[in-house]
Formats: structure tokens, sequence, C-alpha cells
């Protein structure tokens, strides 16, 4: 399954290294992984997307508490939680096209933060599937440029 | 005060209440070398490669239950060093090793001598730190030998670039107390999960206490005796665990495992309330993990939650210091009524008739076993047997029963060949008035023996007990069973003489070769207090190490000497290491 982990940890250098060579060295997947500092500018906050069974995602969970610099770690996915993704893309635009991308920009609430004569840079944020749902409103040809942040995410409750 | 880095490392130590370093001086710790000289109360060992000196630190930790302390040059220094660092990363043993670093301004520039330390160690220690600033180290100092020594230990690195060596600045003092938001060891016993075990443990018919390397680390024999004497059960230990509960005590069943003995797998496999203190269910001891404890509630005693529930799965955990859980499960158990074993014992006591560590003497060849029997009756039992890798490595844990903890010092985890003379070295350093022995082999020692040489310096008279059978007998003794005797690369044609040897390093060297001489050489080698002496013994080149549960098999399908000469296994055993 699925798990969206969320680890404070102290904004140190290496503190990032530390969490990929875990990964790497036990053999733990990541799907996505997104850091940055937080309001307080000594921690950072790491979204980590893994799939694994059950007894895979304790011992990742684990495995990250042991962790000398990580303060906190919280499986979002065991609770009710709010994720977001931010794509930019660019998608190839001509005077055929161009009404039918705009169709789809309103229907996903996308974004174009740059238009040139042949194509549009586009923002999206929302959940993972709908950032493929409209990656797959394209046709591959058309897509000339896919970034996506990864995961971040939140718990729903005041505070986690 | 105005001191430079180095001096306030020096002084950071002395607060710690550091006595002994072991390295190895360079460029980058020049600095450091020069204020230790200053320093009148720390002695520092020189040895002769740095990864004797990681493994000296270790065999002193080992033994003395304090910290450990080594001390490397940036680059090779820092590498030759990692194998240490790993060996004791993998039987969680407390050790701080400082390492010198190129200066802060040239660190990424590929300068002489410069490795990423930092990066290099990251997945064999507990923690790391990079200091570049002298203001940075007092602090942090703290922080390694707290973090080296608290909750479930291990080693923690320092490197240090040279020119925070350097620079002078106002020193405050070494921190009394430090505090970190991300690092709490201190767990309080759940004693909810006390009362699930002890529950388990009321209605158990088939109870063992299978107890490992945490007993030991944890200083926890006293609790560990009081519950196995209170409840009556049979005890087993690991190979890390041995010593912790007295091995010669008619409740203990012995060692398990691979090599253990052969009441002590089958309780195991038979039992069905199986209480493990500190012991992390590491593939040498279960075994095939589908056959594994089939019928047993399984209760997990352990100071790190990672390793609940790591390789199998258990009914209940507690997790906690090994000393504070125990006490709190003795109280437990008070006035409590247990089933009653007898019949469980009766059973036992039918496995140990079996008598799996017998072996056949035979006229003209000195039985490995033999020797490890006379270094028992010659010591009395009472030595700190220090350990290299191979087969001298199971025949000294089963046939050297030790009765105290932090009698018996040998690479569980990791399985470093060559940590055995170092170690013996840093455990005398740390118990100078006791007998040490270092039971090796002919392979093993040749990893280190330049350690020679450091110990005739700085006179740590150990003696070295070698099991010369030319071979590499552990890969010999697969090799037999699993590659139809293809023997590849596991004989050792050239040998050096290591009478010789021994003497050119300016210590006594005795060859036996028969088996009368061997007690009497082993009586005068421990007459020499004050002298290192090398017996290096010729044994039977063929013995193999039995009983054995061959990879892929479980715990009641060992192979006995006498029984079953030849084992072999199966494609998932072949699989494993």
């Amino acid at each position: 399954m699925r798990h969206i982990i969320s680890v404070q940890l102290e904004n140190e250098s290496g503190a990032l290294s530390r969490v990929a060579g875990l990964f790497s060295a036990r053999g733990f997947n990541i799907e996505s992984l997104t850091v940055a500092t937080t309001n307080d500018p000594t921690m950072s906050r790491m979204t980590i997307v893994s799939v694994g069974d059950d007894n895979i995602i304790e011992q990742i969970i684990k495995q990250l508490d042991k962790l000398i610099d990580v303060v906190k770690v919280t499986d979002l996915t065991a609770t009710e939680h709010i994720e977001r993704e931010l794509l930019l893309v660019k998608i190839a635009i001509d005077t055929e096209s161009q009404s039918k991308v705009e169709v789809q920009l309103d229907k996903f609430d996308a974004k174009i933060i740059d238009a040139s004569e042949d194509f549009y840079t586009i923002e999206l944020a929302g959940k993972s599937q709908k950032i493929n749902d409209f990656i797959d409103a394209f046709s591959a040809d058309k897509i000339l440029e896919v970034s996506r942040t990864g995961v971040t995410g939140v718990c729903q409750k005041r505070q986690s | 005060m105005k001191l430079n880095g180095a001096q306030i490392l020096v002084d950071c130590l002395k607060s710690e209440g550091v006595k002994h370093i072991f390295g190895y001086p360079g460029g980058a710790v020049l600095h450091i070398y020069d204020a230790l000289n200053a320093c009148a109360t720390i002695d520092h060992v020189l040895v002769r490669h740095e990864q004797g000196a990681v493994h000296a630190a270790d065999g002193y930790a080992r033994t003395s239950g304090k910290c450990g302390l080594a001390l490397v040059t940036s680059g090779p220094g820092l590498t030759n060093a990692v194998t240490g660092i790993a060996t004791a990363y993998t039987d969680s043993i407390p050790m701080v090793v400082i390492s010198g670093q190129v200066p802060s301004p040239v660190i990424g520039s590929d300068a002489f001598q410069e490795v990423d330390a930092v990066g290099i160690t990251r997945s064999c220690v507990k923690h790391n730190f990079l200091v570049k600033n002298a203001q940075d180290l007092a602090e942090t100092v703290k922080k390694a030998f707290y973090i080296a020594t608290t909750g479930r230990p291990g080693p923690v690195l320092i490197d240090i670039t040279k020119d925070a060596t350097i620079a002078e600045i106002e020193y405050e003092g070494y921190p009394e107390t430090i505090e970190m938001r991300s690092y709490q060891p201190e767990v309080q016993v759940d004693l909810q999960q006390v009362e699930k075990a002890v529950a388990i443990i009321e209605k158990a018919k088939k109870p063992i206490i299978y107890s490992g390397g945490g007993s030991v680390i944890g200083n926890a024999s006293k609790m560990l005796t009081t519950l196995t004497r209170n409840t009556g059960f049979p005890i087993t230990q690991t190979l890390m665990g041995l010593g912790a509960y007295p091995a010669t005590d008619k409740q203990s069943v012995g060692m398990l495992g691979m090599h253990g003995t052969y009441e002590s797998n089958m309780a195991m496999h038979d039992s069905d309330c199986i209480i493990a203190v500190g012991a992390r269910f590491d593939d040498r001891i279960t075994g095939n993990l589908d056959k594994f404890c089939p019928y047993a509630k399984i209760i997990h005693i352990d100071i790190d939650p990672s390793s609940v529930g790591k390789v199998v799965g258990v009914d209940v955990s507690v997790i906690g210091q090994v000393n504070d859980v125990l006490h709190a499960l003795i109280q437990g158990l008070k006035g409590k009524k247990l089933a009653n074993i007898d019949s469980w014992w009766g059973q036992i006591n039918d496995w140990r008739a079996v008598d799996s560590l017998a072996y056949k003497a035979e006229q003209g060849v000195i039985k490995p076993q033999a020797v490890i029997e006379t270094l028992y009756e010659v010591t009395g039992g009472k030595a700190i047997v220090a350990s290299d890798v191979g087969q001298h490595q199971m025949w000294a844990a089963q046939y050297y029963p030790f009765d105290k903890p932090r009698h018996w010092i040998n690479s569980g985890g990791l399985g470093t060949m060559g940590f055995g003379l170092p170690a013996a070295m840093g455990a005398k350093v740390a118990r100078p008035e006791m007998d040490v022995a270092c039971v090796t082999g002919d392979g093993s020692i040749q990893m280190m023996t330049q350690e020679l040489s450091t110990m005739l310096q700085f006179h740590t008279p150990v003696k070295i007990i070698n099991l010369n059978n030319g071979y590499l007998g552990m890969v010999r003794q697969w090799q037999e069973f699993f590659y139809d005797k293809r023997y590849s690369m596991s004989f050792m044609d050239a040998q050096p003489d290591f009478v010789k040897l021994a003497e050119s390093y300016g210590h006594i060297g005795i060859r036996v070769e028969k088996e009368e001489d061997l007690k009497p050489a082993l009586i005068e080698a421990f007459k020499q207090k004050e002298r290192t002496v090398f017996i290096d013994i010729v044994t039977d080149p063929t013995e193999n190490v039995f009983p054995m549960i061959p990879s892929g098999a479980g715990h009641h399908e060992m192979l006995l000497a006498g029984r079953d000469e030849m084992a072999s296994t199966n494609d998932s055993g072949l699989n494993l290491v």
C-alpha cells in the first residue's frame, strides 16, 4: 500500500543523505521525496511516499525514528490528511489544439503561467491522482516537459 | 581561557573521563597529537594499522563497559578504520572515533588525503559529525559520547577539519549536560506490555529464555539471573550474549543457533513461550525462518524498537533498557503461580543426554576442541577470551563456558577476521590484572599480525592461541559440505614460522605439534605474566564444527558429530551466507 510519511528533522547538512541512504541501504522503495525548511529555520520537513506492506512501512517508520537527526515521524496515511503535489508542464499548442487545451485547463483548474507562441507552461496543484489525470488528458506528443515536486502533506488536525 | 581547537578537544576528552586512546597520527591530526602530548592523564596506544586501533578500542569497550576511543587521520586513516567501525556498529559497541579532515577551505577539492568521511561511514555509525569550527567542538564531543553510550549503543564518528584544531578561541569549558530534541534515549517501561508478557509466561508449559548481546551490553546479568532462577526456566544464550548467565549453571542449555547445542535448538523449536532478552533474531540464530519456533508465543525485550518485528513477528514486545524491563517482569511475576515444567525439563535433559558437543579424540592428532578445553582448564575458566572469526571462534564459544559477562570478546555480527588480536590488546589495556587469551586461527591472525609490535611497545601481554590447521577452516568446511569437496582457495600452502614471527616482534613463540605438549605449553605460557606468548598449535586439518544447522534448515534439523558426517543444503540454503 502507498503511504505518505512526514518526517520532521534537524535542518543540518547531511540530514537528507541520511534518510536517502537509509532507504537504499535497507532496500526500501521511495516513490517521491520532498524536503524544505519549516517556519522554524532549524527544522526541515520531509515528505516521503513509499509503497510497501504493513511490516515494511513499520520498519521504515522505526528506522527513520532511529536516525539521530529525526525529531518526529508521522504516517499521514494513518490519519485524516491533506496531500498536494505541484506540476509544471509544457504543452505544445497550435491554432487547432489551443482551445481544446484551454478546456482541459478549466476542467482541472490549472493555470497558464507562461505562454509562448507554440507552447504553454502550465501550473497545477492537487493530489497525485489529479495530476496523473491531467497529464493523461493530453496526447503524449503534445507534452514537451514534465516536472513534478512529489507529494507534500499535513495532517488535518490542528497539530499533528 | 584561550585555547586552540586541538587543546579544547583534549580537554573535552579529559572531562569525559577518557583514559585510553588507540590511534595513529597523520597530517590532519598533528595538532591533536601535539595537544595530546601535553596531556598527562590520557594514555595513547600507537597501533600499527588504523583497523587495529578501532578493534582495540572496541575490545576495550566490550571488556570495560566504557566508551572506546580511536583517533585516526584523514583519508586512508579513516578508510582503514571503516572495518573496525562497522564491526562495532553491528555489535552495538559504544565508541567514539575521531578522524582528522583536510582544512575546511579545501574540502571538496580532492585535496591530499581527503575522503568524505561522513559519507563513507554513514551507514556503519550510529551517528557522525563534521566539525569545521573550533566553536562547535565541545558541544559536538558531548553529543558524540552521549549518543554512543545511551540507548542502543554504537560508534559515533567526529570528523574534524585541521583548521578547526588550529583556530584559537575563547574556551568556556566542557558542557555538563546536553539536550537534543531529536534524540531521547530514556524509555519508560510500558507496564501494560509487561502484564501481557506475564500472562503468557504464566501459562507456559515449555518456556525458554533466549538472551543476547543486549544482556551483556545492558549490564543485565544480575536481573537475568534473578529472572531465570525465580522462574526455573531453561536459558539459552547467543554468541554475543555468552557470559551474561553462567554457562556452567544447570539451567543453562548452552548457546543456540547454527553451531549451538542440540538441547538449546530443540528446546527453541518445541517451546511454547520464548522470552527474547536483548536479542535480535539474527539469521545465525533462527535458521530457516519458515521453520522457526512454530509453536511459540514470543516475548521480545529490547531497547531498540526497530529490532522488534524486523525478522520475526512477536506476540508481545517490551521496549526499554534490558535491566529495567527485567526488573518490571520480575516484579510482575511475583506471587504468580507458574505452570509445572518438570516434564519439559525431562525432555530437555533427554536432548542433553545426546551430548552434542562430544567429539572423538584421535591418536596423534590435536583436536581443536581439546585445545579450548585445555585452555579452560589452565585458566580456571577465568580468562578474558578474545576471538577471531571462523571455526576456532565457534569452538571457543562451545568449549569455554563463560560464567561472567564481558569475558568473551568476539565479532559476532560482522564476523571480522583480524578482530581478535587488537581486541585482546584493548581488553588487556582495560583489565591489566586479568589473563587475556586471543583464540585465533592461521587465517585470521595473518590479517593483523602487525599489532604484535604495538603489544610489545605498550606492554599488553596476551596469550595467543593459534589453532593452526593450514586451512581457512570454516570456508573449507562449507566447501566440503556444500560444494562437493571442491576446496577452492581455502588452503594456505605457505605459512610463516609463527614462532620466529613472534620472536622477531620480541615475544615468546611456542610450537605445539603433539597432544602431550599442549597442556604444559599452555601452563608455561600463562606463567609468563609479563610476556606475550604466541602458541602455534597444529590441529586436525579436517575437523568440522558440529553440531550444525545447515543453511536453510530448521532448529530441529541439526547435524550431529558422529551421526551425520556430511551436511547438505538446499537451494534456499545455498543462497544464504
